[in-house]
Parts: structure tokens; C-alpha cells; sequence
């Protein structure tokens, strides 16, 4: 796809994590307070006189505040939004100043359930507050303030980041001129909350859980991460795109009668679940999960999702893809009804592409051009 | 799905009687929006507040280049999406005669909002006629540029077919023009006229 108006695409290069200490107590909406905290955050790009071209992106369920970029000290640590971002990518760095952060009760640096508790000494562990989206984007406003950032040009995500950029567009509304919210749900629907609850019976019960509290034990519940991983995953693809990738094929050229790997796909699987458990915590994945669930600005508006969505100002892209059925296009529609009801400028685009809900991290043309033309609009208007 | 994607705004000779039926600051819903060149015109000179709808990819691209609201949806599956009277107009240009569910179509338009405006190719037009009674041929025109076994359009009727269709399903015709080759056509428009633009309305 010959990028329009931009310069080849390539990389932003080698990046560099940085941590902002506040000490500002955070009220969170389940009433608890953390007094202190850092967040640890990645930028990209210039941030103009104005100030007037930050984009902050907003990160999912396993993923954090390395966007796009690599680390030079570890080539292959390229950002989970690459392809995405960078000089004449479809989020253009030459353009626009972007911001990754990692989200409180996270495990990549910012204040999480494995940090340090400076009232114990030792890590918050089960005690660290369960967080909610709009936790999340305040704390993220916070770290907009100290970077001198008034307004945001854009917010973006995908999944649950894309419920954070929505939740901007309540929360903050003078704060964000457009909204970017891709694979999205305006909530969560019971089934999906019976995967989440799966996800965490497998962390919980697994016997080196230790009631969240398994620092102090020298272990992790690495077996219910695992599985937690594994039953996450099955959501991201769709059926076709399994049977696509893995089909029926075997690791070996038969059959073994037992109950050991047979198929590619369990072997995937199990990969997958064994990457996962070394790097993620236990923890950080039952608060994800929890804010994943309790996330329903409808609810205070007597679940009428057009008056939760009254106080936004920004302009909207909305993008679902139709083999994605955890967060399926008729949920992103609920999205544009409730925006197309409050008369809000927003462009929805179902993407047509096969890889089900991970396809947003994807690079289809047909997604990447959209995004694309939609972001160099917003420079025109900078 | 429609003639529409190629063509310029100059060539569009119905977007100027569209424009001047839309009050300013209204709500526009516009069905089959194609690169949404309407939908800016409106914009620019009646203010209006538009979305468009279009089920091609390429065409939904081409609206978000022009900074138009679009919505992806297929027409086919109505617009059951929309509530009863929340737009101000809804417009059909040059798409019904690529519908399949013609008749559905327009009655949801008429549901959705307040007005609704439709535009279409005449094939009454006299030329046409002889094509078909004379050659023995489809008529291929250039409001009708296509031969018919590459021809989007499914449904092709006259002016008089079109008012005998508002007559029996309830439907109020407000206004109409009726144009050939950019310009009004007053008499005998079933004959003269090369493309009907009506402002429509339930009884």
C-alpha cells in the first residue's frame, strides 16, 4: 500500500522507558486511595509549540507502554503497536507526539500488585486496589498534566484500550479532540465475563497463588497463568483463522494415544501459555481482567449508553472486524448508534479481515489506509 | 454498488437541487454516500450536520480522506440501526435503481427521517424509448452508461412509475425537478427528463 503524503514507513528506532514519580494521592472509584505511585511511559516524535499534537495510545490486556520501537539493548523487544506507528506509519511520528503508558496495577514498571507497599515493605500484592478504566485514564490525565499536555489531538486503542480512549471522551472531554477505537465493546457481555472468570479460577486456584500474596513464597502460579493464556487466546482468533493456521496437523505423522501433545495447536497453545507465565504477573492479569469486566459507562445512565456518551466532544473512527466474536462489529455499532444519537462526528468502518480480535494488531491495508487517512486528516486540522 | 464513485461533483447535476432543499444546520443521513462529495457540498453551503452510509471499502476510505462522517453498512439490510424520525432528510441520490429491496428502502428512509429526497435516472426519457422500441436494444445513455450484462441497476423505472409508487404506498410527493443534460425540464418531464430528484414525505 503506497503510503499518501507520508514518508516511507519505518521504524522509530532504539526507544527509551522513563518513569514519573507522583505523589499526588489517587482516589480510585472503589473509594480506596493510593497515596503514591509512578507510571512508567515511552514517547515518540516531537511535541510541537502548541503542544497541540500528542497522541496517547492506550494499551490492552498483555501489553504496556512499549508501543513501537525497540530497545537497544534488546533488538527483538519491538513495540506491540510497530506496525502502526512510527515515522510515515499510519500514526505518523513525524506528525504527531505519541505516548505509551503502562497502566497502574500493571507489571511493567508503573505501580502494580508486585511493586513495593512503602507502608509494608513489601509487595501490595492481593492488597493493591482493584482498578477500574476510569482509574486508569485519571491517572493517565495526571501524567498529561506534568507532560504539558492540555489537550490530547487523540486517543487511541484497541480492545480494552479502546474502552479507555472512550472513557477519555467522558471523562475528559475538553481533554481529547478525537477518539480512535478500534475492536471495541461499550461493555462486556456475559459470556465474556465467563472467559475472564475461567482466566482467573485457573490464577486463584492454582496452589502457588498463595491468596495473591506468593512474592513472599519464592514462586509464581505459573500453571494458572498458563492456562489463563491459553483460554485468552482462544478468544483473540476466530475459528477460521485456527483451522486456517493450525488446521488439523499434527506434531508427529500419527496419532499417539495419549493425552501428551498431538496437534500444532496445543503445542501453540501451550507456547503461548508458557511465554506468557514467565513474563506477566498473576495479579496484574485478575485487575485487568476485573476492569475489563466492571467497565459500563451505560451503567450510571440507567444503561442508556447515549447519555453516558452526552458529555463527549471529540470526533470518533470507530473500526470492528467482522470475524472478531469477542468484541463483534454489532458491539461497535452500539458504540456509533450512541454517538450518531448525540449527533457526534464519527466514522465506523467494519474491516472485513479473517484473524478475528487480534486482527487490530494486525496490518491490514484496508485498516492501515483508514487509520491512516484519518490521522493525516487530524494534522491537517493541528 | 452505484454509478457514483467516479464521477465529479460538476457532472452531478441533482446535487444542487438536493442543496437547495436542505435547510441550514439540518441533519443529513445520506444512503449509498459513495466518496461523500455530496455530503461535504452540503456541509459547505447548507451547514449541515451529514453522515453517510456505503457498504464498499474503497468508499468508505475516500469519505474519511474528505472528512465525512461515514458509516460502513450494507442498505441492503435496512436501516434498522436508525431511529424513527433522527435525521431531518434522508437522501437516496442515484442508488435506488441499484437496490434490490426497493420498496423497503424507500419506506425506511421515510421512517428515519423527517424528509426524505430521492434522485434517480428517467428511463421514460424519449430517447431511451427508441432505443428499446426501435433497435431493440437496452438503452445505454449517459445517465444510464451501462450495457445490461454489466449494469449495477436492478430496478429501472420511469417518472410515472415512480408517482404511481408514492401514490399507492402512502407517500406525499413536496417537490420535484426534473433535469436534462444540467438543466430543468418543465414539460412532458417523463418524455424530456433524464433524472428525477423528489422531496418526499410520509402521508
Amino acid at each position: 500500500m503506497a503510503p499518501e503524503g507520508n514518508a516511507a514507513p519505518r521504524s522509530v528506532g532504539a526507544v527509551k522507558p522513563q518513569i514519573l514519580h507522583f505523589d499526588q494521592p489517587l482516589r480510585f472509584k472503589s473509594g480506596t486511595t493510593l497515596d503514591a505511585y509512578d507510571l512508567v511511559y515511552e514517547t515518540y516524535g516531537r511535541l510541537n509549540a502548541a503542544k497541540s499534537n500528542a497522541v496517547l495510545v492506550c494499551h490492552a490486556l498483555n501489553a504496556a507502554h512499549h508501543v513501537a520501537g525497540y530497545y537497544a539493548d534488546a533488538p527483538d523487544n519491538v513495540g506491540w503497536w510497530d506496525n502502526m506507528i512510527g515515522p510515515g506509519k499510519p500514526l505518523d511520528t513525524e506528525k504527531f507526539f505519541v505516548v505509551g503508558v503502562n497502566n497502574l496495577g500493571g507489571c511493567f514498571g508503573s505501580t502494580g500488585p508486585k511493586s513495593v507497599n512503602p507502608a509494608t515493605g513489601k509487595p501490595y500484592g492481593s492488597s493493591f486496589p482493584v482498578v477500574t478504566v476510569e482509574d486508569w485514564v485519571n491517572a493517565q490525565a495526571r501524567l498529561a498534566d506534568r507532560l504539558g499536555i492540555a489537550s490530547f489531538a487523540a486517543v487511541m486503542g484497541g480492545s480494552l484500550g479502546a474502552m479507555q480512549a472512550l472513557q477519555w471522551t467522558i471523562s475528559y472531554p475538553d481533554r481529547i479532540r478525537n477518539a480512535v477505537v478500534v475492536a471495541a465493546a461499550p461493555k462486556l457481555s456475559a459470556q465474556n465475563i465467563a472467559f475472564n472468570e475461567v482466566a482467573r479460577q485457573a490464577i486463584t486456584t492454582d496452589p502457588d497463588f498463595h491468596g495473591g500474596d506468593y512474592y513472599g513464597h519464592g514462586v509464581v502460579p505459573r500453571r494458572g497463568l498458563r492456562l489463563a493464556r491459553m483460554i485468552g487466546h482462544i478468544t483473540y482468533l476466530s475459528d477460521d483463522a485456527m483451522m486456517e493456521k493450525f488446521g488439523r496437523s499434527l506434531r508427529s505423522d500419527s496419532i499417539k494415544f495419549h493425552f501428551d501433545v498431538d496437534f500444532e495447536i496445543e503445542s501453540y497453545l501451550r507456547h503461548q501459555g508458557d511465554k506468557f507465565s514467565e513474563y506477566f504477573d498473576a495479579n496484574t492479569y485478575l485487575l485487568i481482567t476485573r476492569a475489563l469486566d466492571y467497565f459500563d459507562p451505560a451503567a450510571e445512565h440507567g444503561d442508556d449508553l447515549s447519555k453516558a456518551l452526552t458529555p463527549a466532544k471529540a470526533r470518533f473512527l470507530v473500526v470492528s472486524f467482522t470475524s472478531d466474536w469477542r468484541f463483534a462489529p454489532p458491539r461497535s455499532r452500539e458504540i456509533v448508534k450512541a454517538l450518531l444519537d448525540n449527533r457526534r462526528d464519527v466514522s465506523y468502518a467494519e474491516i472485513d479481515a479473517p484473524h478475528g480480535h487480534d486482527a487490530f494488531l494486525l496490518e491490514d491495508p484496508r485498516y492501515h489506509a483508514l487509520v491512516r487517512a484519518y490521522f493525516n486528516g487530524i494534522s491537517a486540522r493541528l | 454498488m452505484n454509478g457514483r464513485e467516479q464521477v465529479t461533483l460538476s457532472e452531478r447535476s441533482d446535487f444542487q437541487a438536493i442543496a437547495a432543499w436542505i435547510k441550514p444546520d439540518s441533519s443529513v443521513l445520506d444512503l449509498g454516500c459513495g466518496d461523500g462529495v455530496l455530503l461535504k457540498y452540503l456541509r459547505q453551503t447548507r451547514d449541515a450536520r451529514g453522515y453517510g452510509i456505503d457498504i464498499d471499502d474503497a468508499n468508505v476510505l475516500a469519505c474519511v480522506k474528505n472528512g465525512v462522517n461515514v458509516i460502513q453498512s450494507d442498505l441492503e439490510r435496512g436501516l434498522a440501526g436508525f431511529d424513527a424520525g433522527s435525521f431531518d432528510c434522508v437522501i437516496l441520490s442515484q442508488t435506488l435503481q441499484a437496490v434490490r429491496r426497493t420498496e423497503e428502502i424507500v419506506l425506511d428512509m421515510l421512517r428515519v427521517g423527517r424528509e426524505a429526497i430521492v434522485s434517480f435516472p428517467n428511463f421514460g426519457r424519449w430517447d431511451l424509448r427508441l432505443q428499446i422500441a426501435l433497435g431493440g436494444r437496452m438503452p445505454v445513455s449517459p445517465d444510464l452508461p451501462y450495457q445490461w450484462y454489466n449494469t449495477p441497476n436492478v430496478h429501472l423505472f420511469t417518472i410515472a412509475d415512480f408517482e404511481s409508487f408514492c401514490a399507492s404506498h402512502g407517500i406525499r410527493v413536496l417537490e420535484r425537478v426534473v433535469l436534462h443534460g444540467g438543466r430543468p425540464v418543465t414539460t412532458l418531464v417523463n418524455i424530456f427528463g433524464s433524472l428525477a430528484v423528489y422531496r418526499i414525505q410520509k402521508s
